[in-house]
Order: structure tokens, then C-alpha cells, then sequence
């Protein structure tokens, strides 16, 4: 019985229109095993997951379940199975409380919701991830709310529990805390399946790996046993060089000037911001990292002018304040935005490429007298196609038949054409595959040395850490100071961003700094 | 006051705001699922003529019934398959199936006009009715009526206390959770626009059969599309649903008031009261755009579709 | 086993087909019913689609059965695209009219020039009246725009048959519910002698041409298309979500006003309550089935008028309700969505094999 392995999957393909997702992955898990799903965005290994837990079908190929092939043909059968899955996304509910939640998934095994409200309280305290029962999804952290998707696969007979990228909505605190967990986990005979794309969890955490890349396995290892260099050429191949060379700026005169800059909450899930200090010069980039929900929209929208606040007096381009005029108003004074959406925000998915390059450059000349002139605006996409590499058959198919790297590429292009004084950005290489995210990077820093002012808003560390001219955190509405990122060790900007903005220790020495720089550029294309 | 007068008002409101309560109930119920269906009049005119000329033929109230629930059914099953399986535009879809039935209704009626049938009896308890003011209004009404008010106890109860009723809000808040979760949310969904099917054809069988015995064309008029101005009127909660159609039914019958305190006003004025109230409440209810959002099923109208 | 999988793009074959195959299907359904009610269907068919415009009158009259319809539309085709359910253009026609009818009465007696175009104005102003106050409800106090606009065809309803059982009544018309008839210099002029195709046919075309140009070669037309696909980005553009949403809502009552006006003053000479048989809902159909372009909404306003005018030639040749004509633009709707799904989606047909599976695409 020890021989035989808690899961196989061999050969397991699966297409979609336009793409392979899987081509003949082989994957194998034994007992008690925490076993890595390594790759990049796109790479094939949501859709792999979601083929074990009975959402999506595979096209050919088998699954061999504690030695019997077997057919996952709904979640029922996973979790009959005892597989449970917390997925990236999650399957939570924001109205219904944690009992409500796991009461569903469990449909006919939940029983009564009293007797399941007790069950959940004792497991999530035996693992060591206390829940209250009662309390609405909505009310919960990030954290918390991955909680109860574990106690939720918990309250299963559990055999191979799978996360799915599950530490991107974390503080490096509830990291660690995640990792204790599952390490308990595996010492009474469950299998873990951990997706991810971040190297160093990989490295402290896993078993053993499978490196998927494009939809194909490139390679098995034992993490512990290769170098990141290795394992990152397994990712991402050997035809891009992994270069980090990236000079630093000082900058000119303040363009953006935020002082004091506080707000309401508006809705039930909106963040207050809380009396924002924070300036941009020219000619730097200043980066921003945070975890998700931390206020980032709510400044970013206070910044662009998608949200107007109407008697405050906080934010100035230029020397002129600008809290009171509308978006429109402030494109005029120079600036350009590339939102986290790319997809209905960024660029509108059902118009062509020549109507989303209109979208936001209507004042290069496009426009005359209200009317367009339709020979410039063909003319200004082609340029931003020819000038970024845009990967497509013309200027007249629609954004949504772009792959994420090359919408995100145009959206860039088309903001940088306008040559911005001030340009913000949001998220500028979530999702986007690494040949796109470092012609991104370049633009960036070409634009930064003709002048323009840059903040960046990322949850990516390693993108920031490589951009920044200045770094700081956002938590719960408030910002950190901002730092030259080689004083920045990665533990003190963890800390900012879970809060802790007060004097910490201070960084070491410089050689400490200076190996934690090398580091860091080390693991940045994983 | 006259004590008569008052409860004449009262027992008339409840009266004529049943078929609101009915129709309203039963889109609530397929709002939360997540599914929009303005179709309400063309339903309810479908139920309106398949009930009278059931009852026509057969002389019989409850077959009569029967048949426009089961019309409003039908109907409600060609806005699902266009809605869900082909996933249109639910607000076109709506509106084809209100023409749809329109016209269909009008049709189907266009020998009956005129005709008639025999009154719905009401159901009262001598004793009971004839105690003061309130007497005719709660113990008076006829079968309909009490049914509305056992079915808005029944549906309360489904979504409070049923795990079935938890799995219908899930599919309404998130169909793509629902369905990774393993919830059938087509089926849900079905079964919660039939629901509201039902009911509309109920709806509309009671105002050809119990309220005005009698079918013409476009005889609604209106009540389906206040009906769903109720829906958001009641928070999409259960409980306040009576409240909302009996507040409609009074403003309905400001003709009645009219008449017993003299008023000497332009009966065409008096019609618009209706929907005069319809736009007012509109505009209290919407004044305070969170508290709508809060209780708003969040997938409400999406087209879904198994892959997203 | 049919299973639909979704498309990465758009398709625009599907998008000029689906309309015409709606209209085939209905044609088919059609013939079904007709055959269903003991009729022949040739004979049937033929009554309803080819009797009413078989001769030179009878084109004329499909031309005047339209134009209202087609004015309502064009002004929908641009609520629209902006996403705002605008169903309202009924009421916006019916107070059109009636503001436009209390215009014309001051110039019962008068020959002045100005008095054709003051009436018309005056019932652009009726339709933007109401398609403002609905504006003002949905944009400055957040109600829905569906249910408004709906609220408002029955105010207006009650409106008009307030206004000519009281203010607007004939004195001299036996109490009947009408109001007075027009004088000549408020009667629109009659384009060809011997029918009754009158001046809102140039109407109906300037409105075409100008509605045209807006929408494809402006830069305000480009911005309300933004705004219907994709509201964040419109807001992250810049774009002025209500002052665009204002505009198309005036000028969809404007234009639907003005459709009311021109059935007052061209077909009616007077104000009665049977004015619309429900053009204005008609409109929202000729909408959606010509795609929200001017060229294809002609088209399909033809197809619509042509079915009002089948419906009365059915029942008078065959003795059919003319409620036919409701059902038929019932069903159209139907199929347009149905066949609509083609245009976001493909339709896979498998068969299963053991062993594995093999599909045939669209």
C-alpha cells in the first residue's frame, strides 16, 4: 500500500477555443506529500486543478486516485474522494455567514447548522485558524476568508487538500501561519497540492515540484535540491535573459503633491482613506505595494478623478489643485492612467483597436469640431501596434481577442503616446506573461527618464522592488514613508504592508542590504 | 368617518391588491435565483384569458385556475430557455415575452369579450364577518385571497429556515460560486421562473375571474410593471411584501375614496394615481443608492453561462 | 447533445444574419399559424405581406404607417446604445401629440407660416417633457429607467384621455372624445396628390441622415457608445456619463414627440385617443431587430409597418383578429434574441463514442 501513490494524472490534455490549457501533463503525489504546481500566469495550472476537483472536464487522459482510475465528473465526487479545493478566487458567499457557506458546499453531509456550527468551531481551533461561526463572509479579512475554505475542506474526510495560489492575499504573517497549518496536515497523512508562482515559498514549504509552462510539464524536481536559477529556466525557458540591471532616478520637481488627503467610506466594502501624505516628482517612479483592499482603489480613483470628493483641498498637479475637476479636466493637465482592468475599464472588449486607442487620446488631434477624423485615429494604433509589439492580426480586431500581455501593451502604449506629465498605473503587469512585462517595464522607464512623474500601485513585490525609485506600502487607508528600495529590506515593507508603519529595526548593515538587493533580483521572474 | 366607508376601503384595498401580492411574490422569489423577468404583463394577460375562457367552457373556478397557472408556466418557460439556456438579454427578453403575450392574449380573447361568467364566491365565516371595521376586510375575501396570504407565509418560511431556499439566494449572489460549489444552478433557476410563472398566471386568472368577471384586451393594465416596482419596493424581503400591494391596491382604488368623501375629480386623473404612487415610491426607495445595493441579489439580470 | 461554448470574438457574420433569420422564422411560424386556424397559408401569406403593398397607394400607406414608428426608433437606437432601457417612447409620443394638438388649436382661424413648424416644435416639446421628467427620475434620483419610462406611457395615457374627455374636447364635436379638427395651416402638406403620404416622410429622412452622421462620425456619438458597452471605462476616460445620458434621453423624446405631432397633423387632423395602436412600442422591436443602425432600423420599421397594415388587410380578407399583428412582432422579438445567441456563441454538436469524444463546430 505505501507504493501506491495518492494521485496520478497522466496525460492529461485539455483544449479550449484559441488555446491548449493542458498537453499530456504528467503529475504524481504520494501520501503525506506537499507537492508544488509551479508556472506562470497562463500556464495551465488552474485549468489542471480545476480537472481534479470536477469543474472542467479533461479531453484525454487519465486520473488514478490511491491506485483505481477514476472519473471526476462533478465536485461531489472530488470531495467524495476527499479532495477538497480553496480555490483563488473564492467560493464564498459575502451575505451568508461562515455557517451558511460551508452548509452549502457540504450540502447533504452538513446536517443540522447548529451541530455544523459547532464542528467548524472545533476544527478551526484544533488547526490552529480560529473562526467564529456566526459572523457574515463580508466582515472577514482576506485571511479569514481563506479560513473558512480550509476548515471547509477540513470538515471533509480530507485526503489532498489544494490551494490555488493562496498566499497572494496574505501578509507575510498569516504566510507563515498557513504554512504551520498544512505542515500539521501532512504529519497526519493528508497530501497537499500547492499552486504558486512564488519561488521562495516553494523552496520552504514543498516536497517535491512539477514546473508547468505553457500548458506542458518542463520539468519534476525536489526544490530544496536546485538553485532559483534552475527552477526559474524551467519556468520561463532559456530564450529571455534574466537581466535586473535597472538605474536609479532622483527626480526633478514635485509634479504631484497629495497633503492630508482623507475620504469616507462610501459603500460597505470601501476603504476610508486616512490623511495621505505623498508626492511624485518628475522624472521618478514611486511605487506603492499593498495587498488587495487596502485603499488602493479608493486613491487611485481620488487621483484620477473617477471619484470626486467634494470639499476637500489635498491633491495638486503642478502646483494647482485638482480635487474638484473631473477626469476629463484632469487629462487636460497631463495625466494618463492604466487601471488594473484591462478588460472593460482599460480598453472596452467589444470595440476594435483603432475606437480603444480614441478612448483616452481624443485630444491628439483626433477630434476636430466634434467630428473624427478617422485617418488620424487609424493612424495613432497602428503606430502604438508597431511601436510595442502588439501581437495581432490588425488595428480592427477587438481588445477582448488580445492575449493579456499584448492588450496590456497597447493600453501602456496608448497612455505613454500621450507623453503624460503625470502617469498612474495600477497593477501594470498582473497576468501578463514575461516577454510583454519586460517590454512594459522599459516603456516605463524610458518615460520616467523623459520627465514624467510615475506612481505605480502593484501587489507584485518583485516588480516593484525592480522599478521603484522610491517604495512604500499602503494598509487599511493609510501609506508608509517611501524608501530608495536597496534601504527597503523585504521584511520591514512586509511589515508596512500589514500595518506596522512605526520604527522597526533598522536595517542591519549595508552588506546586509546589499546581498538582500542581489536576492531579490535573483528570484524576480518567478 | 364613516365606519362603513373605511371598511369598504380596506376590504376593496386588499381586494384589489392581491393579484399585486401574488405577482410580486412570485418574482421575488425568481429575482433572487438572480433571473429578471419584466414579462409580468404578458403572463398575467395570458393567465387572464386562459382562466376566464377555462371557466367559461367549464363553468368550474377552480379548473379555471388551474388553467391560467398553468399558462403563466408555459410562458415563463419560453422567457427561461431564451433567458438562461440561449442567455439573452434578460430585459429584452422580458419585453418580447410582455408583446408576446400582448398579443397572443388579445387573440386568444377576441371572441370573449363581453361575455360572461360566474362570480368567485367568497369564502366568509357569518360570525366572524360581521365584527367592526375589520370584519368584511380579513374573514370576507374569497379563496385567492387567503391563498395569497398562505403562500407568502410558505415562501418566508423557505427561505428562512430551508436549506433549499439558502441554495436559491447562493445562485442569486454568485452563479459561478454556486456552480463550482456543485449547485444546479440552471435547475434553480428554472424552478424559481416557473415559480414566478405561476403565480402570474394566478394573478392574472383572479382578475379575469374574481375581481372584474370579465376579459378584455389589455385588461392589467399595468399591474405586472408595478409589481416589479414592488419587488425593490419590499427590499426583496418577504415580509414587506403585503405591505407594498395593499399600499398599491389603495392607491388603485382612489376612485372609491373619491366617490364616498365627494371629491369631484376627473375620473382619468384618478386612474394615474397608480402610477404616480408607482414613481413616487421609486423615487424614496432609490434616494439612497447602498441600502438598495445591500439587499439587491449582486448577480441580479447577468446573463450566465457555465464557462464564466 | 448541444452544448454552446462562447466565442473569443464577436461574431459580425452572425450579427447581419441573425436579424434576417428571425424574420424568416417568423415567416415560417406564420405560416403555421395560419395554417393552424383553417386558413390557406398561400392565400394568407400572401393578404398579409404582399396584398397591402401591391400597388402604388398601397406602398404609400406603408410609408405612412412607418414614419411615426421610424422617428420613435432612431431616438431609441441611441438610448440604446447608451444601455438606458428607454421604453417609454409611447408615452413620449402620446404627450407629444397632445402638446402639439394644444399648439395647433391656437391656429385653427390663421394661415400664418409659422404655425406648421410652432406645432411641431410644440410636440418635440411634449416628447422631451416627458422623456425628461423620466431623465430627471432615473439620473438626478437613481430610479430604474425601465420602470419610470413605463410609469410615464400610462401617465401620458391618462394624460391624453384627460385632455380630450375635458380641455381639448370639441365644443361643437357632440361630446365625443376628439378634440377640434386642425386648420389648413397646421395640416402637413400631402407629398403626392391621391394619397395620403404626407411631409413627415422628409421628416423621417433628414432625422435618418442626422441621426446617422451622430452616431458614427462624432465624437459625442463615439462616447455614448463607449458608455453602453463599458461604463468604467467611459468614467476612466473622462466621459461624462449624465450629461450624455440627459442628451439621448431628450432627444429620444424629442424625436419621438415629434412622431406624435406628425400623426396629429398628418394622418388624424385632430386629437382622438386611438392615435397609436402601441407605434411606440413597435419602435422599441425595430430597434433591436435593426441593430441599432439607422440603415437597418429603416428596414426593419418597414417590416413592422408592413405587418400593422397585414394585420388589417387579414382581417378584413380573412376575418382574423388583427391581434395577429401583436403575436407576430411577439415572436420576431423571440427569434431575434434566439438567433442572437449566434452571435456571442457557437453551438456544438457532440457525439458520444466510447472511448472518445469528436464534435462538429459552426
Amino acid at each position: 500500500m505505501s507504493n501506491v501513490k495518492r494521485l496520478a494524472m497522466q496525460g492529461i490534455t485539455k483544449e479550449y477555443p484559441g488555446c491548449k490549457a493542458n498537453d499530456q501533463v504528467f503529475l504524481d503525489i504520494e501520501h503525506g506529500e506537499i507537492h508544488a504546481l509551479l508556472g506562470e500566469n497562463g500556464a495551465g495550472k488552474s485549468t489542471l486543478m480545476k480537472m481534479l476537483y470536477g469543474v472542467v472536464k479533461p479531453d484525454a487522459g487519465s486520473i488514478i486516485w490511491n491506485g483505481s482510475p477514476v472519473s471526476i465528473d462533478q465536485p461531489a465526487i472530488a470531495r467524495g474522494l476527499g479532495i477538497g479545493m480553496v480555490f483563488q478566487h473564492f467560493s464564498l458567499f459575502e451575505t451568508l455567514t461562515v455557517t451558511e457557506n460551508i452548509a452549502l458546499v457540504l450540502g447533504d453531509q452538513a446536517g443540522h447548522l447548529k451541530t455544523l456550527a459547532h464542528r467548524i468551531k472545533a476544527t478551526s481551533e484544533r488547526y490552529g485558524m480560529p473562526l467564529d461561526p456566526e459572523r457574515r463572509i463580508s466582515s472577514l479579512s482576506t485571511g479569514e476568508r481563506q479560513r473558512v475554505e480550509i476548515v471547509r475542506c477540513l470538515l471533509l474526510d480530507l485526503q489532498l487538500l489544494i490551494l490555488d495560489e493562496p498566499t497572494s492575499v496574505l501578509t507575510p504573517q498569516e504566510v507563515q501561519d498557513l504554512f504551520k497549518t498544512l505542515k500539521k496536515l501532512t504529519k497526519e497523512g493528508c497530501s497537499v497540492l500547492f499552486i504558486s508562482h512564488k519561488l521562495h515559498e516553494v523552496t520552504e514549504l514543498c516536497d517535491s515540484a512539477t514546473i508547468l509552462r505553457a500548458g506542458k510539464v518542463t520539468g519534476h524536481c525536489i526544490p530544496k535540491n536546485e538553485t532559483s536559477e534552475s527552477i526559474a529556466r524551467m519556468m520561463v525557458g532559456d530564450d529571455i535573459a534574466i537581466s535586473n540591471e535597472c538605474k536609479r532616478a532622483l527626480g526633478g520637481d514635485v509634479f504631484a503633491s497629495i497633503e492630508g488627503l482623507s475620504t469616507q467610506s462610501i459603500g460597505q466594502f470601501d476603504i476610508a482613506l486616512k490623511n495621505i501624505n505623498l508626492q511624485v516628482k518628475q522624472g521618478e517612479i514611486v511605487g506603492i505595494a499593498g495587498i488587495a483592499g487596502n485603499g488602493q482603489e479608493e486613491l487611485l480613483k481620488a487621483l484620477s478623478g473617477e471619484e470626486i470628493h467634494r470639499n476637500s483641498q489635498a491633491i495638486k498637479f503642478a502646483g494647482q489643485f485638482v480635487d474638484q475637476l473631473s477626469p476629463l479636466k484632469r487629462r487636460r493637465l497631463g495625466l494618463a492612467f492604466v487601471p488594473e482592468d484591462r478588460l472593460g475599464r482599460g480598453a472596452v472588449p467589444d470595440l476594435d483597436l483603432c475606437d480603444n486607442a480614441l478612448l483616452t487620446s481624443f485630444d491628439s488631434g483626433l477630434v476636430q469640431n466634434g467630428f473624427l477624423k478617422k485617418s488620424k485615429i487609424v493612424q495613432l494604433a497602428d503606430k502604438i501596434i508597431k511601436q510595442y509589439k502588439v501581437k495581432t492580426p490588425g488595428n480592427h480586431t477587438s481588445a477582448a481577442s488580445l492575449s493579456g500581455g499584448n492588450l496590456q501593451k497597447f493600453i501602456v502604449g496608448r497612455e505613454i503616446d500621450q507623453e503624460p506629465k503625470f502617469l498612474l498605473m495600477s497593477h501594470p503587469t498582473w497576468g501578463v506573461d514575461i516577454g510583454a512585462q519586460v517590454a512594459i517595464h522599459e516603456a516605463i522607464l524610458q518615460l520616467r527618464d523623459r520627465g514624467c512623474a510615475i506612481l505605480i500601485i502593484s501587489e507584485d513585490l518583485d516588480e516593484l522592488y525592480k522599478i521603484s525609485d522610491r517604495l512604500g506600502a499602503i494598509c487599511d487607508g493609510s501609506v508608509s514613508d517611501f524608501l530608495v528600495p536597496e534601504v527597503l529590506p523585504l521584511v520591514k515593507l512586509g511589515q508596512w504592508m500589514a500595518g506596522d508603519f512605526g520604527p522597526s529595526t533598522e536595517p542591519k548593515t549595508a552588506t546586509t542590504a546589499a546581498t538582500k538587493t542581489v536576492e531579490i533580483g535573483a528570484t524576480s521572474h518567478d | 368617518m364613516d365606519i362603513d366607508l373605511v371598511t369598504n376601503i380596506l376590504y376593496a384595498m386588499i381586494m384589489t391588491g392581491t393579484p399585486l401580492l401574488l405577482v410580486a411574490l412570485g418574482e421575488m422569489v425568481c429575482e433572487k435565483s438572480g433571473v429578471l423577468n419584466l414579462g409580468q404583463e404578458g403572463m398575467m394577460l395570458m393567465g387572464a384569458v386562459a382562466g376566464f375562457i377555462a371557466m367559461y367552457h367549464t363553468d368550474n373556478h377552480f379548473i379555471g385556475f388551474i388553467a391560467a397557472i398553468l399558462v403563466g408556466i408555459a410562458m415563463s418557460l419560453l422567457f427561461a430557455f431564451i433567458a438562461l439556456n440561449l442567455n439573452a438579454n434578460q430585459v429584452a427578453a422580458g419585453l418580447a415575452l410582455t408583446i408576446f403575450g400582448t398579443g397572443l392574449s388579445a387573440f386568444l380573447g377576441n371572441d370573449y369579450e363581453g361575455k360572461q361568467i360566474a362570480v368567485l364566491p367568497s369564502l366568509s365565516i357569518d360570525a366572524l364577518q360581521s365584527i367592526p371595521l375589520i370584519g368584511k376586510p380579513l374573514f370576507g375575501q374569497n379563496a385567492i385571497v387567503y391563498l395569497s396570504w398562505i403562500l407568502v407565509i410558505v415562501v418566508y418560511l423557505f427561505f428562512r429556515y430551508h436549506r433549499q431556499g439558502l441554495s436559491v439566494r447562493a445562485v442569486g449572489e454568485d452563479p459561478s460560486v454556486a456552480s463550482n460549489l456543485g449547485l444546479p444552478v440552471m435547475f434553480i433557476r428554472y424552478l424559481s421562473v416557473i415559480f414566478g410563472g405561476a403565480m402570474a398566471g394566478l394573478a392574472g386568472g383572479y382578475l379575469s375571474i374574481a375581481y372584474t368577471p370579465m376579459w378584455t384586451e389589455g385588461m392589467v393594465s399595468g399591474k405586472g410593471w408595478i409589481a416589479l416596482t414592488l419587488v425593490v419596493f419590499a427590499s426583496w424581503r418577504i415580509e414587506r411584501i403585503i405591505l407594498g400591494a395593499y399600499l398599491f391596491g389603495f392607491a388603485s382604488i382612489m376612485h372609491i375614496v373619491a366617490q364616498g368623501l365627494n371629491w369631484d375629480v376627473s375620473s382619468n386623473l384618478l386612474a394615474m394615481m397608480p402610477y404616480v404612487a408607482t414613481l413616487v415610491v421609486l423615487v424614496m426607495l432609490s434616494r439612497d443608492k447602498q441600502r438598495l445595493k445591500l439587499f439587491e441579489p449582486m448577480a441580479l439580470g447577468k446573463p450566465w453561462h457555465r464557462s464564466s | 447533445m448541444i452544448k454552446l461554448t462562447p466565442r473569443a470574438q464577436a461574431s459580425a457574420k452572425w450579427g447581419y444574419l441573425s436579424p434576417v433569420l428571425a424574420v424568416f422564422l417568423t415567416l415560417i411560424a406564420a405560416t403555421v399559424l395560419f395554417w393552424g386556424l383553417g386558413k390557406d397559408p398561400q392565400l394568407a401569406l400572401y393578404t398579409f405581406f404582399i396584398s397591402p403593398i401591391e400597388n402604388w397607394y398601397g406602398i404609400t400607406e406603408l410609408l405612412v404607417v412607418a414614419i411615426p414608428i421610424l422617428l420613435c426608433a432612431y431616438g431609441l437606437a441611441l438610448c440604446y446604445r447608451a444601455s438606458i432601457w428607454n421604453i417609454g417612447a409611447e408615452g413620449q409620443l402620446l404627450l407629444g401629440a397632445v402638446v402639439a394638438t394644444t399648439m395647433a388649436l391656437q391656429f385653427v382661424d390663421s394661415n400664418s407660416f409659422w404655425a406648421m413648424p410652432l406645432v411641431l416644435l410644440a410636440g418635440m416639446a411634449g416628447g422631451m417633457l416627458c422623456s425628461g421628467i423620466s431623465a430627471f427620475l432615473n439620473l438626478r434620483l437613481n430610479c430604474n429607467e425601465t420602470l419610470v419610462t413605463i410609469m410615464m406611457n400610462y401617465i401620458a395615457l391618462n394624460t391624453l384621455l384627460w385632455a380630450v374627455y375635458g380641455p381639448l374636447k370639441d365644443p361643437s364635436g357632440y361630446n365625443f372624445p376628439e378634440s377640434a379638427l386642425f386648420g389648413d395651416s397646421t395640416l402637413l402638406p400631402i407629398l403626392f396628390e391621391g394619397t395620403r403620404l404626407h411631409f413627415g416622410l422628409l421628416l423621417v429622412i433628414l432625422a435618418l441622415v442626422i441621426v446617422w452622421v451622430f452616431m458614427s462620425k462624432t465624437f459625442l456619438g463615439f462616447q455614448i457608445k463607449v458608455l453602453g458597452l463599458d461604463k468604467p471605462a467611459a468614467r476612466m476616460a473622462g466621459f461624462k456619463e449624465k450629461k450624455l445620458a440627459a442628451m439621448v434621453f431628450l432627444v429620444s423624446g424629442a424625436l419621438a414627440g415629434l412622431a406624435g405631432a406628425v400623426i396629429v397633423t398628418g394622418s388624424t387632423g385632430q386629437l382622438i385617443p386611438a392615435i397609436s395602436p402601441g407605434y411606440g412600442y413597435s419602435a422599441i422591436i425595430v430597434a433591436f431587430l435593426g441593430r441599432l443602425h439607422p440603415v437597418g432600423i429603416t428596414l426593419a420599421g418597414l417590416l413592422i409597418a408592413l405587418i400593422f397594415m397585414g394585420g388589417e388587410m387579414s382581417q378584413m380578407v380573412l376575418q382574423l383578429p388583427r391581434a395577429i399583428t401583436g403575436i407576430l412582432q411577439g415572436l420576431i422579438l423571440f427569434f431575434l434574441l434566439s438567433c442572437d445567441v449566434m452571435i456571442r456563441y457557437r453551438i456544438v454538436f457532440t457525439v458520444k463514442l466510447p472511448g472518445f469524444t469528436a464534435a462538429a463546430k459552426h
